[in-house]
């Protein structure tokens, strides 16, 4: 086993890592503020690299301008979403708004397909193809990209967490919601923010791996899930745990692929995310908590 | 908690026999009303999903136990009746229990650790085994036939009468399927059932109450499994022909969404989920490409406007819609 | 019982009175199981499209012997549970003659028994071998047996002198397929296969395969996919500046591929139908004809390239037109006349089924094409 092929299967792996955990904190955010699992966070990013397409090649845009524009619309989707569809379900079990979500999915890709069609687009990188060595191994310039704006996007979320009023509102409501609501925050406004802020997040990262993975309406399913993966071994931060839970999944996959069988490579993951959960029930990166009776 | 006093229970009784009497005259009269049309074929898959909705619908509606992986046991089923009778010529009657005995031991051993779990935790890890399990059927090519499929299972045989029409496998599998209805509503009814939905209500007041909680977690985990592995094997023998895709996470979805939609901790209200999502597909053909979408709506809004479940839903569906259009006034 | 006997023998008896030509102005009504939607709709969309085309375009004509042709067409979703469901919806309810598709290799083994026991013929559009092969009474396809594209690849390799290779194929029907016939046919070529990887449908970056094939002995690689995967694998292919000749299934001979992948596509070599390379082959080319009206036609209708997907839909109705011209439209007469058809140029080769051979193309059914410039060259 040559070093080289290692640092390649671990510079890959952090690369595709990086998305996991920016999905995955997507998934953290409304968890935290809900309690609910939102199935629907995979069509945010969906929506992110096909809206971007859709302005970049339908009307033109520049790409900074559908950017911008991608991601507004799949915000505005995000909270269209919340209010028509979970605000109504107060009193509903959360199992019931697991259902809700995945409905949700259903219908956001099936809108997707009928607008869009049913085939693969390509998105030009943002700033070209040509290799960087980094040791041995390769990198593109959109992996930078990619590291860039997850380490901003999870540096915001830490900045607005802690020093913005309704940052630690919404921390609030994730310890305890009644609490909350008792203290006077508005607990259906946060619902709301942190709708807006993962819908945001997640079409934001559909827009920096597209130009990689090419995009299509279903790319969201298993983007989606490998993100909702990334944020259970964080222990369901929207911090630094869900980046760790996310780049070891990533590497996992590709030293999996590497050094055992491709075939096998998300099943290794897998095996190794259930012994993680049973040796770890609350996360990788969280104190246990004892359990309210 | 009320005590029940032992003239209402025998009345109690009475009732679910009635009840249970008239669904079985009523699926056992079906096949008439479909004069071998298509619509048999399907109500032999309704049978089948009916299997697993019960079988799940007593994990997560009576114990409150969710399984995103409950495909994979019914896939194990399928692929090990299919593979010991096709390629290893064994007896498919026989060996539709050894293997419901193997997946029930399986779910056994994965259930001590993995029921510890709870919430999410849970939800991810059946999900992770479902995956596993699923990346296996696809890649053990010399055994399954990997992603095209197994064909050549036979179909069961009787004393001289061979499975092998929609209206056999329409009484063979139907008639399975109410031996465990039966057999469910006799559980739930009985010391185990209260026990499990003392689980659902307070694992600690439960155990408090003497009920060995772990033990029965993974016992009933184990009789779903048991359950969807013989209805895996049916399937098998009723289509002849298994692949990976019909046992991927989104049937594990499908079914969990048939016992949501059908009513947590209804024994008939699994069969109307699995009947909806299961005869639904067939009345979007109609919109074609929008099939899809009206699918999505359809499960967005039951969830939404029937929240206890087909079974409770329809006199509450009415009492929300009309309290929606009334507005703020009555809400006040 | 006697509810569905009296049945039967009311469907046998409007079969016999439908033969005997007693409603002559009734359509011919010929279903069709495609993956319009799913993992595999970019196979289903094209063939449904392409089906529809090309009845409504024979019914445009005044229909086949008088009769207008009904196509009732049924999406499997690739889902064999629901390929079932939908094949018995075709037969007992539209009571169709024949049935075009499914499109996957999967779908199509499910209905298999089905049409077998219900004795309607299949013109299938997958190209797994195994779905002829041994021969069924009703199973016809269309589409190109993956053997033959994997013996295109082999004997240019023989013949640049390269014998050890590593693949890279898809875990689905179609890549699993590729990956058994690769390794079925490379001892006969001398070819060694030093490297056997996979990727999932889904994988969004393969660089980690492609690293452990450039670490090991291989002077080749064959990936065998359908999009988007094989354009990931080009591009990962040029960032770890893998220099070996990189050779693809017929699975992405359609423009979209070189779209995708972009400047990554060029050098890459692929078997494919005659389709997309229609408009530079010989005058003296037997299929020219009909590639270049199929080709027309769907750029027509649809604003997009035909690609080859959507010609096994148009030679599955066309050699079902030409079997009920011959023969009439029961089910076994179409069938038996199915299998005698000869020298039918269609768009996937010229098709000759016999009793014994159900797939009906030769290898010469495919040509090696290569990206150049972001267009295909034939390569001699």
């Amino acid at each position: 086993m040559h070093f080289d092929q290692i640092s390649q299967y671990l510079l890959s792996g952090l690369s595709t890592g990086a998305i996991y955990a920016l999905i995955g904190v997507g998934f953290s955010i409304i968890h935290n503020s809900t309690g609910i699992i939102n199935f629907a966070q995979g069509e945010f990013v969906m929506l992110g690299g096909m809206l971007t397409l859709f302005f970049l090649s339908a009307l033109k845009l520049p790409l900074i301008i559908a950017v911008v524009l991608a991601i507004g619309v799949a915000t505005l989707a995000g909270v269209v979403f919340e209010r028509l569809a979970i605000r109504p379900m107060k009193d509903a079990s959360p199992i019931s708004l697991v259902i809700i979500t995945i409905g949700g999915s259903i219908l956001i890709r099936g809108i997707a397909m009928l607008l869009w069609g049913k085939e693969t687009h390509a998105i030009p990188t943002f700033s070209g193809n040509d290799p960087i060595l980094v040791g041995e191994a390769t990198i593109l310039p959109q992996h930078l990209w990619i590291f860039a704006v997850t380490a901003v996007v999870i540096v915001c979320t830490k900045l607005y967490f802690s020093f913005t009023i309704s940052g630690k509102a919404m921390r609030a409501c994730a310890y305890n919601r009644r609490a909350a609501g008792l203290v006077g925050i508005d607990v259906k406004r946060m619902v709301f923010f942190s709708f807006a802020i993962s819908a945001a997040m997640g079409s934001m990262a559909g827009i920096i791996v597209a130009p990689l993975t090419m995009t299509s309406y279903d790319v969201g399913v298993m983007l989606g899930l490998k993100g909702f993966c990334a944020a259970i071994i964080g222990g369901m931060s929207s911090g630094l745990g869900t980046v760790f839970g996310g780049v070891i999944l990533g590497i996992l996959e590709s030293l999996g692929a590497g050094l055992f069988s491709s075939g096998y490579k998300d099943a290794i993951a897998f095996v190794i995310l259930l012994v993680i959960l049973l040796v770890r029930p609350q996360g990788l990166f969280k104190k246990g908590e004892t359990e309210r009776v | 908690m009320h005590r029940i006093d032992s003239r209402d229970k025998k009345k109690l009784f009475r009732h679910e026999w009635v009840k249970f009497a008239l669904f079985s005259l009523l699926i056992m009269i079906l096949p008439v009303l479909f004069e071998g049309g298509y619509l048999l074929n399907v109500f032999i898959f309704v049978g089948i999903h009916t299997l697993l909705a019960v079988a799940l619908n007593l994990l997560l509606g009576y114990a409150g136990q969710i399984s995103l992986g409950q495909a994979a046991f019914f896939g194990l089923g399928a692929f090990a009746s299919g593979i010991l009778t096709a390629t290893y010529g064994q007896n498919p009657w026989l060996m539709m229990v050894v293997v419901a005995a193997a997946v029930g031991l399986l779910a056994f051993a994965i259930g001590f650790p993995i029921l510890k779990l709870k919430g999410h935790y849970l939800a991810m890890a059946t999900l992770g085994f479902g995956i596993i399990v699923y990346i296996i059927f696809n890649e053990a090519v010399e055994l399954t036939g990997g992603p095209s499929g197994f064909s050549g299972i036979p179909n069961l045989t009787v004393g001289g009468i061979t499975f092998d029409s929609d209206f056999k496998n329409y009484y063979l599998i139907w008639g399975v399927t109410l031996v465990t209805i039966l057999l469910s509503l006799n559980l739930v009814n009985s010391r185990i059932g209260r026990g499990l939905r003392a689980i659902h209500d307070s694992e600690v007041a439960a155990r408090v109450m003497g009920v060995n909680v772990r033990l029965m977690k993974v016992q009933i985990f184990a009789l779903s499994a048991v359950i969807s592995s013989v209805a895996g094997s049916l399937y098998a023998h009723t289509m002849t022909f298994v692949s990976p895709t019909s046992f991927g996470f989104n049937f594990s979805v499908e079914l969990v969404t048939m016992v949501i939609i059908g009513g947590l901790g209804s024994i008939y209200g699994s069969f109307l989920g699995a009947a909806l999502l299961t005869l639904l597909p067939e009345f979007l053909r109609a919109f074609q490409d929008y099939d899809i979408v009206v699918y999505g709506f359809l499960l967005v809004f039951m969830t939404m406007f029937m929240p206890g479940g087909l079974v409770r839903g329809i006199p509450s569906l009415v009492q929300n819609l009309r309290a929606r259009i009334g507005g703020g006034a009555s809400d006040a | 019982m006697p509810r569905i006997l009296s049945s039967i023998v009311a469907s046998v008896a409007a079969v016999f009175v439908l033969s005997s030509g007693a409603f002559a102005a009734a359509p011919i009504k010929i279903g069709a199981l495609f993956a319009v939607t799913g993992p595999a709709s970019f196979l289903g969309e094209p063939e449904r499209n392409t089906a529809q085309m090309v009845v409504d375009e024979i019914n445009a004509k005044g229909g086949i012997g008088g009769h207008k042709v009904e196509l009732v067409v049924y999406d499997t979703q690739g889902d064999a549970t629901k390929a079932v469901q939908a094949a018995n919806r075709l037969i007992k309810d539209d009571k169709v003659v024949a049935i075009i598709g499914p499109s996957t290799t999967g779908d199509t083994m499910a209905v298999i028994p089905v049409v077998e026991k219900a004795q309607i013929p299949l013109v299938s559009c997958a190209a797994g071998s195994k779905i002829t092969d041994p021969p069924k009474k009703w199973v016809f396809k269309t589409a190109q047996n993956d053997s033959l594209a994997v013996a295109k690849i082999y004997e240019d390799l023989n013949k640049r002198k390269i014998s050890r290779v590593a693949i890279l194929t898809v875990s689905d029907g179609f890549g699993s397929s590729g990956r058994e016939q690769l390794k079925a046919h490379a001892a006969k070529y001398g070819i060694q296969i030093v490297s056997d990887e996979t990727y999932g449908p889904k994988d969004t970056d393969m660089t980690a395969q492609l690293t452990k094939i450039k670490g090991g002995q291989a002077q080749a690689v064959i990936c065998w996919g359908t999009n988007p995967g094989p354009a990931v694998i080009a591009r990962n292919a040029k960032q770890l500046g893998l220099k070996l000749p990189l050779y693809m299934s017929h699975g992405v001979s359609s423009k979209k591929f070189i779209e995708l992948a972009g400047d990554a596509a060029e050098g890459i070599m692929l078997p494919s139908g005659r389709v997309i390379v229609a408009d530079v082959l010989p005058g003296s080319d037997k299929q020219k004809k009909s590639l270049l009206a199929f080709v027309k036609d769907y750029q027509k209708h649809f604003k997009a390239e035909g690609d080859h997907f959507g010609g096994h839909a148009w030679d599955a109705v066309m050699l079902l037109k030409g079997a009920i011209e011959r023969g009439g439209d029961t089910p076994s007469a179409i069938r038996d006349e199915l299998e005698k058809t000869r020298g039918f140029a269609g768009i996937g080769g010229i098709f000759n089924y016999s009793s014994s051979d159900h797939a009906g193309l030769s290898k010469d059914a495919f040509v090696l094409v290569e990206i150049r410039n972001r267009d295909w060259i034939l390569v001699k």
